[in-house]
């Protein structure tokens, strides 16, 4: 009989919705930090793209480089990449850019392909362009002082 | 009634008319054809006329819609006229006739789907860039020209090329193929800027 009545007010305890409550106390913070539901979240400031400069030192071997320069507006789809236009081998020097790594032109069973292979070809998959933001985690990573 | 005798009556008409009263309504004829007249020229350069044709909304006006010339930094809107219709009157004219012949496409559908009009596309941007090079991009220079640029305002990227495309006599639509809609397949016009394929 006991049990049953504290089972009994166990429950309606915890429908009443104080379990939860107690349990929310040490409460995890998300990344929208401790910021209440039911208000409207911060805005973060806008971020404006960076404009064009020197080519950005790479961290470690084998990292695919930074974009640095706009890319808005530049369109790749299956007819057309506008990337290209500029960093194919034919038009790098003219473009005066970097010539696109020969890399690029291999597909996953080693054929060589007469231009940048499919799986290359959506070049924002690895190469990102730059705005000043700080990083949401601290990265710690340093480079083999011999790879520098 | 002989002939002779119709001109004679239409003399007698004629002169029960003053010569000030025949100037004058001549003159408001001219006024009203004139009118009527520049009134469909400014009817037919309007974003309105141009996409009230499906085949110019679904397809390059969508397009347009993501690209610089239609949401920017300053708010300035370039609209389909001002890079595709001559400003310059007799020019002006000239592209409007030649525009007829959209008229009839319009009635044989030559591009009344996506699939038709991308098929049809690399010969419809090949006419645009053939029009301007030939004017020497004249369109894209009623708004923007080398004289007024501000190099040290510009990307290291871009003033570095206008520098050289001025000395090399090159012309906007030389690299700025695309600038307001997506390009048609290049397969055929540029292989280096496509998806490579197997060499064999
Ligand atoms: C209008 C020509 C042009 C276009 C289009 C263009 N780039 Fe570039 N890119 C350059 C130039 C020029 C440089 C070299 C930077 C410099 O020295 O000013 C460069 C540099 C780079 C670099 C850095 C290379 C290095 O050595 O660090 C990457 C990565 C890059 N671009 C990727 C891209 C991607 C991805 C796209 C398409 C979204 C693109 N670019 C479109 C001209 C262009
Ligand atoms: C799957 C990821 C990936 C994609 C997609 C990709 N790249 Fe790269 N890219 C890399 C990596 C990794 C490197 C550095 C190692 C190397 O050279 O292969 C690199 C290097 C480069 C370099 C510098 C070459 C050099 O000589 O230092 C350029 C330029 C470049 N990529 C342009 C492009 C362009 C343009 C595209 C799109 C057509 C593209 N990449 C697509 C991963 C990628
Ligand atoms: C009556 C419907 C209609 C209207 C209105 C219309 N277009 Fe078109 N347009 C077409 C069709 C159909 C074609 C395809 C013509 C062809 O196949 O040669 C076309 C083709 C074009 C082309 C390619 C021309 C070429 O030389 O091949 C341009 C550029 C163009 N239109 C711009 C405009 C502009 C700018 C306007 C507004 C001033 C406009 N159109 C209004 C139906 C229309
Ligand atoms: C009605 C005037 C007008 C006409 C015509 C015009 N433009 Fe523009 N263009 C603008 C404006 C406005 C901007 C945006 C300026 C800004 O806010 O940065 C712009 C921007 C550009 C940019 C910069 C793109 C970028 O990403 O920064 C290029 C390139 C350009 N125009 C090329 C052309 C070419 C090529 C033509 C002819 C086919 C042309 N324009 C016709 C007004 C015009
Ligand atoms: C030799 C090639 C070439 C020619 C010719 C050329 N441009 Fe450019 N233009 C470029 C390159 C490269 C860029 C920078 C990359 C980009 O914006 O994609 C550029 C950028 C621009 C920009 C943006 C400037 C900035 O700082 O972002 C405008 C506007 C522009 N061009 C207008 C024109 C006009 C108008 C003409 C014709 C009078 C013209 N261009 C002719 C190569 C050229
Ligand atoms: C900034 C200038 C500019 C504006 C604004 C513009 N166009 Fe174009 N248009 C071009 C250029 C340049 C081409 C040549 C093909 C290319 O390079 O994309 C072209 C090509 C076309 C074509 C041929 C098909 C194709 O895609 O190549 C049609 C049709 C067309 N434009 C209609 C329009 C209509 C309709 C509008 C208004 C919604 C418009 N254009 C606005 C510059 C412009």
């Amino acid at each position: 009989m006991k049990k049953i009545l504290l089972a009994g007010t166990i429950l309606i305890l915890g429908f009443a919705g104080v379990i939860p409550q107690l349990l929310a106390e040490e409460q995890v913070n998300s990344l929208r930090g401790d910021h209440a539901l039911d208000e409207n979240s911060i805005e973060p400031e806008m971020k404006n793209w960076q404009l064009d400069r020197d080519p950005i030192a790479r961290d470690h071997v084998k990292q695919p480089p930074l974009i640095p320069h706009k890319t808005q507006g530049y369109t790749i789809n299956l007819k057309f990449n506008k990337c290209m236009s500029c960093h194919s081998w034919t038009k790098y020097k003219d473009a005066g850019a970097t010539k696109i790594s020969q890399s690029h032109f291999e597909d996953r069973d080693n054929n060589v392909m007469a231009n940048v292979a499919a799986r290359r070809y959506f070049c924002t998959q690895c190469h990102v362009p730059q705005v000043d933001a700080k990083p949401l985690v601290e990265n710690t990573f340093q480079p083999l002082p011999t790879v520098k | 009634m002989s002939l002779k005798d119709k001109y004679k009556n239409l003399q007698g008409w004629l002169a029960g008319f003053s010569v000030i009263t025949l100037v004058v309504s001549a003159f408001a004829l001219g006024i009203i054809f004139w009118g009527g007249f520049n009134w469909t020229m400014e009817m037919t350069n309007t974003e309105q006329f141009c996409i009230s044709c499906h085949e110019m909304e679904d397809n390059v006006y969508m397009e347009y819609q993501n690209t610089i010339h239609y949401s920017n930094r300053t708010g300035v809107r370039a609209t389909c006229p001002d890079c595709h219709v001559p400003k310059e009157w007799g020019h002006k004219i000239v592209r409007k006739i030649r525009a007829s012949n959209e008229l009839l496409h319009k009635v044989l559908g030559t591009i009344n789907t996506r699939e038709k009009f991308e098929a049809n596309r690399l010969e419809l941007a090949q006419h645009e860039w053939a029009r301007m090079k030939k004017t020497d991009s004249r369109e894209c220079r009623n708004c923007h020209s080398f004289d007024s640029m501000d190099y040290t305002a510009q990307g290291r990227r871009a003033y570095k090329r206008h520098i050289k495309a001025v000395d090399d006599g090159q012309t906007c639509i030389d690299c700025h193929k695309g600038i307001a809609h997506e390009l048609p397949d290049m397969h055929e016009v540029d292989a280096s800027v496509v998806v490579g394929q197997k060499s064999k």
